[in-house]
């Protein structure tokens, strides 16, 4: 059976990116020859042509809206979502880019990393895209110079480790004469990847969908009388999976009670629910279920707030997003009043720059706001959840959509809890402590390094200790279930006992998989806060080498699909986009990486 | 199945549900998610607005419409009637299968007769004959009339250029007209469907299916189609590089050799400018093997009204057409 692999196409006319698309049609055998008549001119196809549609972009010569192209091949059917590159069509990418699993970045290789080329990037990665492919476009014209597409390489890959960019793949191309798009170029030996068509078709994108949030915002009930009586809840699996049998939890009522049966289309019984099946669920005891309202599993429930931070983009023409304006905001299967209590700052696209001062948006423009609902949202971050951290925004009065937004979290409000300062100063303390915060996957050799930089610490007469996540478990977590908010809990907790651990002038070593940037981005805000020491090191040990060790056949079980949810192979590992300390125990061994640490620690 | 409690390393106990591979697979089968894709926006349009209907020829693509809608409220039944515009131009065992579909679900068809707005003079017959250009009229006196505020549509963007950026959810004026500077962006699976009185939305579950799609679906759920799909012996002369047939709408011209073929149709419209195809396919899997093997879209293949001009689509979709 194909696989289905959305993407979305960024890139100026300029670049190339229509003859890209082209090409990829053309080459694939998925275009028609009566389409293929209407374009062609003189001896070679302007491929370009095949994907400017509408008659008012014809006359204009740039394509100024989304396109849709289909093309498929025995593994896989692709639908593109083909958005304008200029600067003002931004609108455009973050729509294209809002189902995509992966998104193809050009660059003309003579120009190399523009200005736009890093505003598409940050795009895809605004928009949670899991793959990101920069193909770099007419290598013909450098004369299929490795050293061109290297420097190129280098300079993007500089910019991405800002950005949330968990996977990166780089091809030198030609769309025009058909180089490394369906075959291996016979021009760029030096290339030692696939082609930009085989990676397509491999990409693995099984995984990006979050299989552990049991979600499903309710669409319509489904009623039958009759000779059988009916009452089904139908909506699209939204997060995680649902079985008969699994408690759930109804919000916002909060009344829980099991699933009888789930029915998938036409009344196919199911044994299991993934997102995003579309599906109708009968619950074991009758209640007050409606559309808007959400179904989740009692220990693993979405955010409730009505005071929610996210980043926007603004779509509108003809107004400007100000502080205090009226919208409603569509979010999965309900729409709430708002108001837009806060703009917090606008980002530029470019450089990534937080203006604080702006007081509006305009069109195009992106920055994070504080909204105030009427009622509850019931969501997760954007991070965690595309489908229930997104919402757009509407004007009232046009009907229109005027923003596309993406919930980072509750807003936390200020508290009446004081904080009590003691009388003993930092300075007075005999040591200073600081946190190292160990994260790596599952067999990269964590707790190795982690086990040797407290015995080296002690040995010299410092104060350090090994928080175990295990050990914690046993006590201060005890209470702490497996859910997703389980474990973002369990994060937090340890990250602040090392934290009073290294107020407290001792140095708190913590090794943990962490496989969320946003998670351990929290714990390193929250020391920055207190002014204290914090020391990310990434242990960067790859995949296959972590899989071959394997010392709890972990992998192995994840491979044969018995376990879900395994960091590395279907639950992302989001690695550190800036670590302090990069350490990769196969070219290295345990002394050596913990002296490193330790010369870190010690600058 | 069961949950397991995996401790994986240091601290990072965490659960993991058994799910099998082969169902996580199944969830990500191209005909299953855009199985799922329409069925979300069947159950939107039923959650968001007050009169919907879906457009009905008895073609493969609404009859595929209307599989979809069936399965997306089972048990129940499709709460929505069924529209069709008759040019009087369509085959007989098109509008015999119609027929019979709507009361085999038991579903209200609701017919607009493009002959009877020639009859009280509202349309003008054309020169050549040709009646798929009136459809609009009726079309939008229709939803009119009846107040539909949600027209569901069997279109998809792979048939031609001008529909590759149309909406799923596609805002129609009071003029039943398509403004392209009015389109909403769409994102994630949230379609915006708000409305002013007397405005409506043209919804289109299939918009992301390529013909192929719809053949293969066709084929894996045994959907019914009418006869005419497949091939079947046929009287036909030839005209403008198609075969055509004699109906309602005329027959052979002078110098026109009728020849009987066998023959089959890739789509279903207006007799006098939809034209066969010589095939021998007659079952569903020969259709897709001669699908696949076709490098000929299907509009270009079949008809001539399309094939008028470049922007033909694009100006009959500002008028209200499709």
């Amino acid at each position: 059976m194909p696989q289905l692999l959305r993407l979305a196409t960024a890139g100026s006319v300029d670049d190339g990116k229509s003859t890209l698309i082209g090409r990829l049609l053309y080459d694939s055998k998925s275009l028609f020859t009566d389409h293929l008549a209407a374009i062609e001119r003189g001896a070679a196809p302007d491929l370009a042509l095949l994907t400017d549609g509408l008659r008012a972009e014809r006359e204009q010569g740039i394509t100024i809206d989304v396109a849709h192209r289909y093309f498929a091949t025995p593994r896989r059917k692709f639908i593109i979502a083909d958005t304008p590159g200029h600067v003002q069509y931004t609108r455009n990418m973050v729509t294209g880019a809002s189902t995509s699993d992966l998104a193809l970045v050009l660059i003309d290789a003579r120009k190399g990393v523009l200005e736009q080329s890093r505003r598409h990037a940050f795009l895809a990665s605004l928009l949670g895209i899991p793959h990101l492919v920069l193909c770099v476009n007419k290598m013909d014209l450098v004369d299929w110079s490795q050293e061109r597409f290297d420097e190129i390489r280098e300079e993007f890959r500089q910019f991405a480790m800002k950005l949330d960019v968990p996977d990166l793949t780089f091809v030198p191309i030609s769309a025009l004469h058909g180089d490394n798009i369906v075959h291996r170029s016979a021009n760029m030996p030096w290339y030692e990847g696939t082609s930009l068509l085989h990676h397509l078709e491999e990409v693995h994108i099984a995984s990006d969908r979050n299989l552990i949030d049991a979600r499903l915002p309710v669409q319509y009930v489904i009623r039958s009388q009759g000779e059988r009586d009916f009452r089904g809840y139908a909506g699209s699996v939204a997060g995680g999976v649902f079985k008969p049998g699994d408690e759930v939890t109804v919000l916002p009522s909060g009344f829980t009670t099991t699933v009888r049966a789930i029915w998938g289309p036409g009344g196919t019984e199911l044994a299991e629910a993934f997102p995003p099946q579309a599906v109708t669920v009968q619950l074991a005891d009758e209640l007050d279920v409606a559309r808007g309202d959400v179904l989740c599993r009692p220990g693993n429930r979405p955010h409730i707030a009505s005071d929610v931070d996210a980043m926007v983009c603004w779509f509108s023409e003809t107004g400007t997003l100000t502080p205090g304006s009226r919208y409603l905001v569509q979010h999965t299967t309900r729409s709430v009043k708002a108001q837009v209590s806060e703009l917090d700052y606008r980002l530029d696209v470019n450089t990534l720059h937080r203006d604080e001062n702006a007081a509006a948006l305009t069109l195009n423009e992106i920055g994070r706001i504080r909204l105030r609902t009427h009622e509850p949202l019931l969501f997760d971050p954007y991070k965690r959840n595309r489908h229930t951290g997104s919402f757009i925004l509407v004007d009232e009065a046009s009907g229109h959509t005027v923003a596309a937004g993406m919930i980072t979290g509750a807003h936390r409000p200020a508290t009446n809890v004081v904080w009590h300062r003691t009388s003993v100063t930092r300075e007075q303390r005999a040591t200073e402590g600081a946190t190292v915060w160990i994260t790596g996957l599952s067999a990269s050799g964590k707790s190795t390094i982690a086990a040797e930089l407290e015995r080296r610490l002690v040995a010299e007469g410092r104060p350090a200790y090994l928080l175990d996540g295990d050990n914690l478990r046993h006590g201060l977590n005890s209470d702490l279930g497996f859910s997703s908010a389980d474990r973002a809990e369990n994060v937090r907790r340890t990250g602040e006992v090392a934290r009073l651990f290294a107020d407290s002038g001792v140095i708190a070593i913590v090794s943990l998989i962490s496989p969320y940037r946003a998670d351990r981005d929290r714990v390193r805000a929250a020391h920055a806060d207190a002014g204290l020491p914090f020391v990310e090191v990434f242990v960067d040990t790859p995949l296959e080498l972590c899989e071959s060790r394997d010392p709890k056949g972990l992998y192995a079980r994840a491979r044969r699909g018995e376990i879900t949810g395994f960091t590395g192979i279907d639950d992302p590992y989001e690695a550190p986009s800036s670590p302090d300390v990069v350490l990769r125990p196969a070219e290295s061994d345990p002394a050596a990486m913990v002296s490193e640490i330790l010369a870190f620690l010690d600058r | 199945m069961t949950a397991l409690h995996e401790t994986r390393e240091t601290g990072e106990p965490d659960t993991v549900s058994a799910v099998s591979a082969a169902a996580t697979d199944a969830a990500r089968d191209n005909l299953a998610a855009l199985e799922s894709e329409a069925i979300h926006i069947f159950r939107e349009v039923a959650g968001e607005f007050d009169r919907p209907v879906i457009l009905f020829s008895g073609g493969k693509d609404s009859t595929l419409l209307l599989h979809l809608a069936i399965k997306a409220f089972w048990p129940a039944p499709v709460p929505f009637p069924l529209l069709h515009v008759d040019t009087g131009h369509n085959f007989d065992e098109v509008i015999s299968f119609r027929d019979r579909m709507a009361e085999r679900h038991g579903l209200r068809l609701i017919v607009a007769h493009v002959q009877d707005w020639i009859d009280d003079g509202r349309l003008t017959e054309r020169p050549d004959g040709t009646r798929n250009p009136l459809q609009t009229q009726p079309l939008l006196d229709t939803i009119a009339e009846h107040r539909f505020d949600a027209v569901f549509g069997g279109g998809r963007r792979d048939e031609e250029r001008a529909r590759a950026k149309e909406r799923i959810f596609s805002l129609r004026n009071a003029f039943g007209q398509w403004e392209p500077r009015r389109q909403r962006p769409e994102l994630w699976n949230l379609y915006n469907g708000r409305h002013r009185p007397g405005e409506h939305v043209r919804v289109f579950p299939l918009s992301n299916w390529t013909e192929s799609d719809v053949w293969n679906y066709i084929a894996r759920e045994r959907v019914e189609l009418p006869s005419i799909y497949y091939a079947h012996q046929r009287k036909v002369y030839r005209r403008d590089g198609m075969w055509l047939t004699e109906g309602p709408w005329g027959g052979p011209r002078e110098g026109e050799e009728v020849k009987e073929l066998t023959v089959r149709y890739r789509t279903v419209g207006d007799g006098s400018c939809t034209g066969a195809v010589e095939s021998t396919a007659s079952t569903v899997e020969e259709v897709i093997a001669e699908v696949q093997a076709s490098r000929l879209t299907e509009r270009g293949a079949t008809r001539a009204d399309d094939r008028l001009s470049e922007a033909a689509m694009e100006d009959r979709k500002r008028e209200g057409y499709f």
